[in-house]
């Protein structure tokens, strides 16, 4: 099936693609002329393919169950957002928030991601070929962000849990956010992640960020302060 | 919320379609903006030893003929004019300090925009596309231009109140943002810079903070950059001189940017979408802003 925006609403579209259902025919969709245009292909359910060729707007693939999305140019604000499952491919830049809030799925970003990358995310895959921008991971609470690239400052500020691994420098590590070690099985996790994301590079040239457990505890000690 | 445009040509053969570009660049953020718009252009240079004034007049019907002759007679020199809707764009062969006294003096009614060498700036209240046609933005030439379109948060909907504020000479800034401590940067600038204010927008006071840097001697880059120690708030700025263009965010970046660069022109939008019909965008190198880092061009043989 294929798209024109230029003569077809994103309403319109988003509606064609949520009435599929399993037993559907059309399972490969290409959208053209998207315009960075808002929501393209949000709250998409089904394990279909969607090819957009041009740049896209904010929010373009939230929610996303179960669908491929591949963005043939560059993404807005909110890619990916609240990701629950399925694959977002990206083979230019983004703008902030990518994946933000995710709970599940991969989103693979082949340029730069800007501020905020992954933040707040929830269990999603994030791999970036570049580098993200400053907050990346801001109280992330599960999942992978993986950056080829260098993390701008505060990277990881106020994280509850979720592993972090940048390959270049990190501009400063935010709040309660710290270097820790990594083993085999972590090697082995994260170069299995790399393949699956189809970025070509050694596991074993990543550093591993994640929580110092700090930050949230109420210590006993303190009791009277309050 | 509020939308800002800006589009600023490498490549001074495109010159001709500055505003045949920016227009629907500045229409595509009316959802962002419906409440009031506006537009500077950076077109021809004014003669030298003339300058160059945006003026408006709430009147559409305001004779500005007869303000020609009067200025004409009492400062004895040449005077040209354009009307465009509410607004007129005077020449006048005189130094900027001259002309102005004159209109301090003799034409309180009358608001002045802009003056420079090169800056014609209109603004109104009103839908983007409205007021777009009724200066015929489209028709405008120039080597770059900024626009706005304006949803209110700070204070009232009116022509005055509107983008682009233009401060100094040729300078001009569009804002998405606030800026919270204006109030005592205005009276700063009032006492130490001996600058005077036009209206209560916060936007007027990170204009006149830029120009005040200027004038002591700040190139626009170092003025972008004081501003980041002095101008405190959320902020995403376009800025305009008489051979710049300039993008700058506050530390946190929460208000949206993004540029498109390629040879022939350098175009900033709060969104992608106001980009997307630029000729060869698609193969542009488009990126966000980053936080707190000064982006610059200059005209080539102007740095």
């Amino acid at each position: 099936m294929a798209v024109d925006l230029d003569t077809t609403s994103v309403r319109a579209l988003n509606e064609s693609l949520h009435r599929i259902t399993p037993s559907s025919n059309e399972r490969h969709w290409r959208i053209v002329n998207p315009r960075g245009k808002h929501a393209i292909a949000a709250g998409l359910t089904q394990p279909i393919d969607v090819e957009i060729d041009g740049h896209v707007g904010y929010y373009c693939a939230g929610m996303n169950q179960n669908a491929r999305i591949t963005v043939r140019g560059q993404a807005g604000k909110g890619l990916g957002e609240n990701i629950m499952s399925g694959e977002i491919r990206v083979t230019g830049n983004v703008s902030e928030c990518a994946g933000a809030s995710g709970h599940g799925g991969l989103i693979v970003i082949e340029g730069d991601a800007a501020g905020r990358c992954g933040i707040s995310m929830k269990g999603v895959d994030i791999v970036v070929k570049g580098s993200v921008g400053h907050m990346s991971a801001f109280m992330a609470q599960a999942g992978r962000l993986v950056v080829c690239g260098d993390a701008d400052h505060s990277l990881g500020d106020s994280i509850y849990e979720a592993a972090l691994y940048v390959r270049g420098s990190v501009g400063s590590l935010g709040a309660d956010c710290v270097e820790k070690d990594m083993d085999a099985t972590e090697i082995e996790a994260l170069g299995q992640l790399l393949k699956d994301a189809g970025v070509d590079a050694s596991a074993r040239e990543f550093r591993r960020y994640g929580s110092a457990r700090k930050l949230y505890n109420f210590h006993i000690d303190h009791a009277d302060a309050y | 919320m509020c939308g800002i445009v800006g589009l600023f040509l490498k490549n001074p053969a495109l010159e001709g379609e500055l505003g045949r570009h920016l227009k629907p660049m500045l229409i595509e953020m009316t959802e962002r903006g419906p409440d009031s718009a506006g537009i500077a252009v950076y077109g021809h240079d004014a003669p030298r030893d003339w300058v160059k004034l945006s003026l408006y007049h709430p009147d559409s019907t305001f004779n500005w003929a007869a303000l020609d002759a009067r200025l004409r007679r009492d400062l004895e020199t040449e005077v040209r004019h354009e009307v465009r809707a509410n607004h007129a764009v005077f020449s006048v062969e005189a130094s900027a300090e001259r002309a102005l006294r004159w209109l301090k003096d003799h034409a309180q009614d009358v608001r002045v925009m802009a003056a420079g060498k090169r800056i014609e700036l209109f603004k109104d209240v009103g839908l983007p596309a409205k007021v777009a046609d009724e200066f015929s933005l489209g028709q405008m030439s120039g080597s770059h231009g900024i626009g706005h379109t304006r949803m209110a948060t700070e204070s009232g909907i009116t022509t005055v109140h509107s983008h682009p504020f233009a401060a100094g000479l040729d300078l001009c800034l569009v804002h998405n943002g606030t800026i919270s401590n204006y109030h005592s940067l205005r009276q700063w600038l009032v006492r130490h810079g001996g600058m005077s204010f036009e209206s209560d927008n916060d936007s007027e006071v990170a204009a006149k903070y830029l120009a005040y840097r200027m004038k002591e001697g700040a190139t626009l880059k170092e003025a972008l950059e004081a501003g980041l120690e002095d101008l405190d708030g959320f902020y995403t700025f376009c800025v305009g001189t008489e051979d710049g263009f300039a993008v700058l965010r506050d530390a946190f970046a929460c208000k949206p940017a993004v540029i498109a660069e390629t040879d022939n022109y350098v175009a900033m939008a709060s969104e992608y979408r106001s980009l997307a019909r630029l000729p060869g965008v698609e193969q542009a190198h488009v990126w966000e802003p980053k936080p707190e880092t000064v982006y610059v061009w200059h005209r080539a043989g102007h740095a």
